[in-house]
């Protein structure tokens, strides 16, 4: 049996996610920024004259479009990716007998979906020029608490699955698991309340290109981390072992 | 996690140890909560809460916060 410590996952996770951000980071500066650019051009355009936000900016346009749109995405890659990692680390070995690199696939798929897209899917991603600057706190606390909500619920459908495998059979068991999860996530949808603040003359392309947008900078970042993490956590895994065996066969 | 009973039909994959919960614990305690401090940084700073004062954290991650999801302004 291979083992690893907790602190060599740690340092490959948020390497992967270093790699994970770059490529998330040149799709949100190839393709996002122009939506953000034109969000921000139509939020001028209503508010010229009134006293906002963005009139006296301490941070120039240009700066936020390159050096701190890659500030935000590199460490937030990098912070989920040493997270990710640390669940890594006990999903290892304990979820069904899945290999180093597939462990690491199911680990990223249960990050996009959790962390990502339950979230997503209640409380889209909105351009500037879209949110009340008063329910700034509201909307923010009912984000996170959709992807608490959403960790709890696939926490809670592994348990239910590993439950029910000895009497189902893994296969039968992993899609009641996935049935239970949508199940409660839809329950979760439906009592969490709504929150839509697009203005009535946004338009609708824009807010529809900006959200796509927003699920490709994700679907990179998790994709890259996977992939990534997968193969530097077997080639920590796996060549450790390999070297003892040659030298000391009786071992 | 003792109750678990591996099902028959697993492929033969490589064997992997678990990390015991004993090791891993310090190491996802003290690792967890600093990413968590920093994800507060990126996404909600100077935002729905703020302990600094001033709009420069919120202004230089305006762009990220945006794009990957967070609610801001």
């Amino acid at each position: 049996m291979n083992t690893i410590s907790p602190r060599a996952l740690l340092v490959r996770g948020m390497l992967a996610g270093l790699l994970a951000g770059v490529a998330a980071f040149l799709v949100a500066y190839l393709l996002g920024e122009s939506k953000v650019d034109a969000a921000i051009a139509l939020e001028e355009a209503a508010a010229a004259g009134h006293d906002h936000g963005h009139e006296a900016a301490p941070v120039s346009r240009a700066l936020q479009a390159t050096a701190g749109l890659g500030t935000g995405v590199l460490l937030y890659a990098v912070a989920l990716g040493g997270i990710a990692a640390l669940v890594y680390a006990f999903a290892l070995g304990r979820v069904g007998r899945f290999s180093a690199r597939a462990t690491a696939a199911f680990v990223a798929l249960g990050g996009f979906v959790t962390v990502t897209l339950v979230p997503f899917l209640k409380y889209p991603a909105n351009p500037p020029a879209v949110g009340d600057p008063e329910t700034a706190t509201r909307r923010t606390v009912l984000y996170l608490l959709m992807i608490a909500l959403g960790l709890l619920l696939a926490a809670g459908a592994g348990i239910l699955g590993r439950r029910l495998a000895p009497r189902l059979g893994a296969w039968n068991a992993s899609w009641a698991a996935a049935g239970a999860f949508v199940v409660s996530v839809g329950l979760a949808y439906a009592f969490l309340p709504a929150v839509d603040e697009v203005p009535a003359d946004f338009p609708a392309t824009l807010i529809w290109q900006f959200r796509l947008v927003s699920l490709a900078i994700q679907t990179t970042l998790w994709a890259v981390f996977g992939l990534a993490f997968g193969t530097l956590a077997e080639r920590a895994l796996v060549p450790a072992a390999a070297p003892k065996e040659a030298v000391q066969p009786t071992s | 996690m003792a109750t678990s009973a591996a099902p028959a039909t697993a492929t033969a994959a490589a064997p992997v140890a678990p990390i015991s919960l004993r090791e891993l614990a310090p190491w996802a305690l003290f690792s967890g909560i600093l990413l968590l401090v920093l994800l507060y940084f990126i996404g909600v700073e100077q935002g729905a809460t703020a302990l600094f004062e001033g709009e420069n954290i919120h202004e230089w991650l305006h762009d990220g916060r945006h794009l990957l999801g967070f609610p801001c302004h």
